[in-house]
């Protein structure tokens, strides 16, 4: 379903993606682990549109990308991915509203109570019924993104994309997002792409993980090598030689930041 | 014993320190007043508290002789009504340049630069202009205050909009809004809370060119009371009105920064979420 063709991408003299091939098929569930600064979130943006590939193509179903975001394409940022000034249901409600047609994005009458009605559920299936009317700063941060992840599926997307959604949260916080996330991809039917600093977290949800990581590395110019998919491993795989393999490579990367 | 830089005041303590500025102020102008008026009782410069309270007596209870207006109340409603439209006008011209320029990057590249342009014209130059084109009536007095802090507010508007983070403007995407409603729900709503705080800081400019317009062109105000009577040298009305203009503008400044606290409780809590 989803493609890439020996795309690049760079900022300037930045070079920071380089030579990605790849192809998903929907329903997988893909993990990116790597070092801060390799290109995992330039990667997301190139699937949202917001950001357009320097050389290659980045296939949808043997389409180019559409290059601004749009419905079929939803995200998690780790800050910032719910409205500050609306409450948890209003957050909700706006989504559907922003479904319809009109300059104003708000519903009237009979579609607003559905709407209200429809939120409702949804936010009980990620247990915020009980602060439908809080402002998203009275939430813990594990309520916000149970809220933007609520948020995001209500535009039935056939993509999630997640970026670092739960670097935020403690790890008891961590293991009921995961529960969470698993039964939602698995109810919705949705394709995930998950960027994660923990690739313990990497294996435990994933279908497949991706390590990003330049493999070329001229300490003159940091920047003028780009990062590719250096592991690529289904998940199951989890024997011992590749976690070694993964750790010294963690290890070389913390000596050479 | 603790270092200076760590010995905070109490609430008690804050007040005190807060009032006593004041008091001492107050204190040295009566000790000077008294020194003045005993040398010589028809001074004018520093008057007592007796005369200023005698002299706005006259202007703010008794009907005045030419036309049996309550002068006082005449100024200060006058002054506040073209103060008030004038910035009205201001924020909503500000807001909505400000919003749309910060909103869509092809108005950005059209209007920013002409913003940043204009903004550097001195108002006051302009005011000739003004009443020339509009003659000197109430017009020209509001529109100086308008065109003297519209650009001001709009460039703040205008960054603030920028500030936004990026991320919710793709997240509303994301949910399928098109562009007015992002610009309706996501921007607009964020941006009122700061339209306010714009409001407070220009208010200040907004004095300044009130009084500067009735200075020069006006039957009535504060502005044109302070300039008429300073002929006579009048310091028992000068220095009272000044203490009122003072206290409205800190009445207006007070009143909007509860309404942004009222309005919009979301504001104050930052935007980490
Ligand atoms: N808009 C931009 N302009 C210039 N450089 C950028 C931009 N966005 C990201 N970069 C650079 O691209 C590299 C990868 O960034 P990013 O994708 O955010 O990494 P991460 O893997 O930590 O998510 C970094 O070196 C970053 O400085
Ligand atoms: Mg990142």
């Amino acid at each position: 379903m989803i493609e890439a063709r020996n795309l690049w991408k760079n900022y300037g003299d930045t070079q920071v993606l380089e030579r990605l091939n790849m192809t998903v098929a929907e329903g997988e569930f893909v993990t990116l682990v790597g070092a801060s600064g390799c290109g995992k979130s330039t990667f997301l943006k190139l699937l949202l549109g917001v950001e357009a590939p320097s050389r290659g193509e980045l296939l949808l179903d043997g389409q180019p990308i559409p290059d601004e975001p749009g419905p079929d394409r939803g995200i998690v940022f780790q800050q910032y991915s719910v409205f500050p000034h609306m409450t948890v249901l209003d957050n909700v409600v706006a989504a559907r509203a922003f479904q319809k047609p009109g300059v104003s994005g708000f519903l009237f009458g009979a579609a607003k109570r559905d709407a209200i009605d429809e939120a409702k559920s949804l936010l009980e299936q990620v247990g915020l019924s009980h602060a439908l009317d809080r402002y998203p700063h009275q939430l813990s941060g594990g309520m916000r993104q149970r809220l933007a992840i609520a948020q995001a599926l209500l535009g039935k997307p056939r993509i999630l994309l997640l970026d670092e959604p739960f670097g935020a949260l403690d790890p008891g916080i961590r293991a009921d997002m995961h529960e969470l996330v698993l039964k939602l991809w698995r109810d919705y039917k949705l394709t995930v792409f998950m960027v994660t600093h923990d690739i313990k977290e990497g294996f435990h949800l994933g279908t497949r993980l991706w390590v990003f990581d330049k493999l070329r590395h001229d300490p003159h110019a940091p920047n003028a090598y780009g990062a590719r998919i250096t592991y690529d491993i289904p998940v199951g795989q989890r024997d011992d030689v590749t976690l070694e393999a993964l750790d010294n490579d963690a290890l070389t990367q913390r000596n050479h930041p | 014993m603790k270092r200076l830089i760590n010995k905070t005041p109490g609430l008690r303590g804050r007040w005190l320190l807060g009032l006593l500025p004041f008091a001492l102020l107050l204190a040295l102008y009566l000790g000077a007043s008294d020194v003045r008026l005993e040398a010589n009782p028809n001074d004018k410069l520093l008057p007592s508290i007796e005369q200023m309270g005698a002299a706005m007596h006259n202007l703010a209870f008794e009907p005045s002789k030419r036309n049996g207006d309550y002068l006082f109340w005449v100024d200060t409603a006058s002054s506040l009504q073209r103060l008030l439209l004038g910035v009205a006008i201001a924020a909503l011209i500000g807001l909505v340049l400000g919003l749309l320029t910060g909103a869509l990057p092809l108005v950005t590249a059209g209007v920013s630069p002409l913003l940043t342009v204009v903004s550097l014209v001195p108002p006051l130059a302009l005011l000739p202009i003004l009443f020339i084109v509009v003659g000197l009536g109430e017009v020209s007095k509001v529109a100086l205050i308008a065109i003297g802090i519209t650009p001001f507010i709009a460039r703040d508007i205008l960054r603030r909009t920028q500030e936004i983070p990026a991320q919710q403007l793709i997240k509303a995407q994301t949910l399928g809004a098109n562009s007015a409603q992002t610009i309706v729900r996501v921007l607009l709503p964020q941006i009122l809370p700061r339209l306010i705080d714009a409001v407070r800081l220009s208010l200040g400019s907004g004095w300044l060119f009130l009084i500067a317009a009735e200075a020069i062109a006006a039957t009535d105000g504060l502005g044109y009371r302070i300039f008429l009577v300073r002929r006579y040298l009048s310091m028992d009305i000068i220095l009272p009105y000044v203490a009122w203009i003072t206290l409205l503008a800190f009445v207006l400044d007070q009143l909007l920064a509860r309404a942004n606290d009222w309005l919009f409780p979301w504001h104050k809590a930052g935007h980490e979420s």
